[in-house]
């Protein structure tokens, strides 16, 4: 049985509220609003519906900054997901979420979690999830305990998507010494709905039946939003029992009923019990309706016995949500969980009150307005303040690093585990059940088909950290220029993005500058390319023992693919096509792989963008592509041309590249200039091209020799089979993991 | 010719099987829910991937008690063409209705890929279609996958000719004798862990897997003409 709970007097006397992580201040804010103490369940209520994974307390400020509209944006943040419409009366609907903390302490759970929490955000919204993405960061897989994060990750997302049959089709990964202690685990999730069915999380019509539906509460994740709110320590590992445990059976069997449930004129509203699992969902579908919630706790399904109110309203128990449905039509309802074998309970009804209101024993234990837990807490401006180290690293000069060997710097970079194929990653996860992938991961976007008609669906994950950290405003414009250059290369137009902000503690003012600053960036870049923010999810305190990571705001972006015809992929096709690079590049070397490479750290400068030339030269190479003039095209990134030229070799069958390229060989090679290309064409398509892509250089050739020629003004600067550059860049990782720490 | 999808709970290939008879090969097909007491208007039964029962037992174990299979049972018994893929080949063998069982892969890892297959057995309802010794791209799916069988059972496996596919160059999940597939004695239930439904298209990779779903459609003609 439950022990005795504090008394409200002991709980403001004892401060017992600091423990769930609330101010004072904000504690006197609840008493003010609710007239009296709280209880030791409306305490619970309070604390983790304002905590700043459920507030946003923090960071709303920034959040009001994006660009949320456009006339492609059925639905914008607010909701489960955001929606964006691709005609035909069809939408495409996506969201990325963290789970970095439980994935910090229990790996393989908290990333399974992560997963499943996402996919209920999609299919709450009515839509079928039809693809999953990731965006990971690990430390360097030099620790036993970095490589355990690293394989129980991964082992956590296949586990959970694969059995539900979910394809997990794209997503990208980077390793640092800063991500060591607190990895990053993103999930993305994107949804196909027809417009008519499009679901609110909304309590609406005063008497009408609250229903508990999926798999029962358990004491597990209590208070794993406010956990997810605070710094990682030594002692976090005592906050396993904040971490969910998934069961993607069950999530089936739930995503199958709702997506039956949604078709049912009885549905009024539905919203996933997530984060502050009962508490969020009840009083966000109350405030949002502009009603009020009551229900009995008695008759919520319990897996535990001996639950008290406070327990069940904070559980994070798994594969559960919250349905509003018309007066007299319960049983419908029931009929098609049945089918499943899952609950579905009339727990409460809806009132016109306004409160939240929970009855357990035969006792009203909370009473609290559903608009002070859901839209009423405190939003803080949090003081900016320009870290010392931003001036010191834009006073350096961009100079050329000194390389002895080409070749063996290539082959190097090919081996970093940020730049190495992921496929001992992706080959864990089934990215092709619901066959509907037409360009599966390994290439720039991942490419799905709109079964029934001739469009596609381009997804890609993206955020270069390291830029970000060097200078967070030009980082947030390449992190979301470089997503939309995926989509572009493999024939998509940018339709929108979703974000998740992975940040320090911003309660110290220099984490809360790159905050502020790298959504200017973001801001800024989505304007200029046409892709709003339609929602996302911000993760704060991703800090151990003190030691921030880099600041990595996660763009996901979704974009449309007209026709299949344009779908493009990255490797080279035919021999005798002519290779061209599009873009300048410039002496830019802060954050770049190669600096990481020689001098173990990064400094300086990030390499610059204009927005303008950016919008202007994704135009041109859509254009090209719908003319089907392109057989590859590749976006420039980590590792400069010189990767990206080896990469449209290696899953080429028995091609190779010759090229020339001008001027110092280290910068032409190396450097992380933006805004580039790497684009193939049958020679007599090159003179249609080129009139449509004039600052387009030729640079070589496809040769049919498997080998890889780089030339520079003075003779052969790389040369080798693609054999060899293949088996460096892909057995890093598989290496990496094996060895010994 | 009219086809049975199977939908267990857990499953999450059917759509991809009954895409693939539908759009591909233009024949008559259902899904059918696992409670399903009657299998008689079938003339074929495709048991689909997945994870019937969400598989935290053994893999297929407790698709072996539903009511469905009893009925799979039967149609076998009758001669019907019965095909079982990836999580469908295990709930076959668990049904007792091919001989040896699927352990887990030899990495101990989920794994996705195209993989080729050599078609060692072209005289079946289900291979027709292929030459003999034909080498076909198909994707494998799975965590258990590796077949097992004891020595005596794969005597008579050889002896009758009833190992259909093999893993030809890379043995991706350790099986024995590299087999990916196999038939029963009377030559109408084949089980196979890569997913021919996958390769029904060539914007998705390959249509090497339809002549597998042609070669059922001729024989049954030939018989009911």
């Amino acid at each position: 049985m439950s022990k005795l709970e504090p008394t409200a007097e002991q709980i403001k006397e004892q401060k017992l509220y600091a423990d769930m992580g609330m101010s004072d201040e904000e504690f006197e804010l609840a008493c003010n609003i609710i007239g009296r103490i709280p209880n030791w369940t409306e305490t619970g209520l309070f604390s983790v519906m304002w905590s700043e994974h459920c507030s946003y307390k923090n960071s709303k400020p920034v959040l009001r900054k994006f660009p949320t509209k456009g006339p492609q944006v059925l639905q914008g943040p607010g909701e489960g997901a955001g929606i964006v419409d691709i005609g035909d009366e069809q939408a495409v609907v996506f969201k990325m979420e963290s789970h970095n903390h439980p994935s910090a302490i229990e790996p393989y759970q908290g990333a399974a979690t992560g997963v499943g929490g996402i996919i209920r955000d999609v299919f709450s919204m009515g839509a079928r999830p039809i693809a999953m993405l990731n965006s990971l960061r690990f430390g360097e897989l030099q620790s036993e305990r970095g490589k355990y994060l690293f394989e129980e990750v991964v082992a956590g997302i296949a586990g959970y998507g694969n059995c539900i049959g979910i394809p997990t089709v794209g997503g990208e990964i980077q390793f640092d010494p800063c991500y060591e202690g607190n990895p990053l685990v993103n999930a993305m999730c994107v949804g196909l709905i027809d417009h008519k069915d499009i679901q609110r999380g909304i309590a609406a019509g005063v008497g009408n039946t609250v229903m508990y539906v999926g798999a029962k509460t358990g004491r597990d994740g209590i208070h794993g939003a406010t956990f997810s709110s605070e710094e990682l320590s030594e002692d976090s590992e005592e906050k396993r029992a904040a971490v969910q445990v998934g069961d993607p059976f069950m999530e089936k069997l739930l995503l199958e009923a709702c997506l039956e449930v949604v078709k049912s004129d009885a549905l009024v509203g539905i919203q996933d019990m997530g984060a502050a699992g009962l508490t969020s969902s009840s009083a966000e579908m109350a405030s949002k309706a502009g009603t009020g919630v009551e229900m009995n706790l008695d008759l919520v399904p319990q897996r535990e016995t001996g639950m008290t109110a406070y327990e069940m309203m904070l559980s994070e128990s798994q594969e559960r949500m919250l349905i509003v449905v018309k007066h007299g039509r319960e049983e419908e309802i029931k009929a098609i969980f049945d089918k499943y074998g899952l609950d579905a309970v009339a727990i409460g009804r809806v009132t016109d009150d306004k409160m939240l209101r929970l009855l357990h024993n035969g006792e009203v234990v909370a009473e609290v307005p559903a608009d002070a837990l859901a839209e009423d807490a405190p939003v803080y401006h949090k003081p900016s303040k320009e870290p010392a180290y931003f001036a010191e690293f834009q006073a350096i000069e961009n100079v050329e690093p000194e390389v002895a060997d080409y070749k063996e710097t290539l082959t190097a970079l090919l081996k970093a585990p940020t730049v190495a194929s992921k496929e001992w990653v992706y080959d864990q996860y089934d990215y092709q059940v619901r066959t509907n992938t037409v360009v599966a991961p390994g290439s720039d976007a991942a490419v799905l088909r709109v079964r029934g008609t001739n469009k596609g669906l381009a997804m890609t994950t993206d955020c270069n950290s390291r830029y970000i950290y060097l200078d967070p405003e030009t980082g947030g414009k390449i992190a979301v220029a470089e997503a939309a250059r995926n989509i572009v290369v493999s024939g998509g137009e940018p339709l929108a993005i979703t974000d998740c902000l992975n940040f320090g503690n911003p309660e110290k003012p220099e984490i809360f500058w790159q905050l502020e600053k790298s959504a200017d960036g973001i801001s800024a870049a989505c304007t200029a390319l046409n892709a709003p923010v339609i929602g996302g999810n911000v993760s704060l305190y991703n800090e151990r023992s003190g030691e921030a990571v880099y600041p990595t705001p996660t763009i996901g972006m979704v974009g449309l693919v007209k026709d299949l015809s344009h779908v493009t992929t990255q490797e080279v096709k035919n021999a005798g096509d002519v290779i061209y690079l599009i873009g300048d590049s410039k002496t830019e070397f802060g954050g770049s792989e190669l600096q990481k490479l020689i001098h173990g750290k990064i400094f300086g400068q990030a390499p610059s963008i204009d927005l303008d030339v950016e919008a202007a030269r994704q135009k041109a190479i859509l254009s090209a592509i719908r003319s089907g003039l392109v057989e590859s095209a590749h976006d420039v990134s980590e590792g400069g041309v010189a990767v990206a030229l080896a990469e449209t070799t290696f899953s080429a069958k028995d091609l190779g590249i010759y090229v020339t390229l001008e001027g110092s060989a280290v910068t032409a090679l190396f450097s992380e200039s933006q805004s580039r290309f790497i684009v193939t064409v049958k020679e007599e398509n090159a003179g249609e091209f080129e009139d449509i892509i004039p600052e387009a250089k030729k640079i070589g050739v496809v040769t049919d020799d498997a080998k890889i020629t780089i030339n520079g003004d003075a003779g052969v600067l790389v040369e080798g089979t693609v054999e060899e550059f293949r088996s460096a860049w892909k057995g890093a990782i598989p290496c990496l993991v094996k060895s010994e720490a | 010719m009219k086809f049975a999808v199977l939908v267990f709970p857990g499953s999450n290939c059917d759509i991809d099987m009954y895409h693939a008879i539908k759009d591909e090969l233009g024949e008559e097909v259902e899904y059918v829910w696992h409670d399903a007491t009657d299998l008689s208007e079938f003339d074929g039964i495709l048991v689909p991937g997945g994870f019937s029962y969400g598989d935290y037992l053994r893999c297929g174990a407790m698709a072996n008690q539903s009511n469905v299979m009893v009925e799979v049972k039967k149609a076998a018994a009758e001669g019907k063409p019965v095909l079982g893929v990836c999580n469908g080949f295990q709930i076959l063998t668990e049904a007792g209705l091919l001989p040896g069982a699927l352990l887990r892969n030899v990495n101990l890892k989920f794994m996705c890929r195209t993989v080729q297959l050599k078609v060692e057995n072209n005289n079946t309802l289900f291979t027709n279609q292929y030459e003999q010794g034909e080498i076909i791209n198909i994707p494998i799916a799975h965590g258990e996958g590796n077949y097992f069988c004891d020595e005596e059972t794969l005597a008579n496996l050889k002896a009758n000719n009833q190992i259909v596919f093999t893993y030809s160059g890379e043995n991706p999940n350790g099986s024995l004798e590299d087999i990916a597939g196999i038939i029963n004695e009377q030559g109408n239930v084949l089980g196979m862990m890569p997913h021919p439904e996958r390769a029904a298209n060539e914007i998705l990779g390959s249509s090497d897997g339809l002549a597998l779903f042609k070669s059922i459609v001729k024989q049954w003609r030939e018989q009911h003409v």
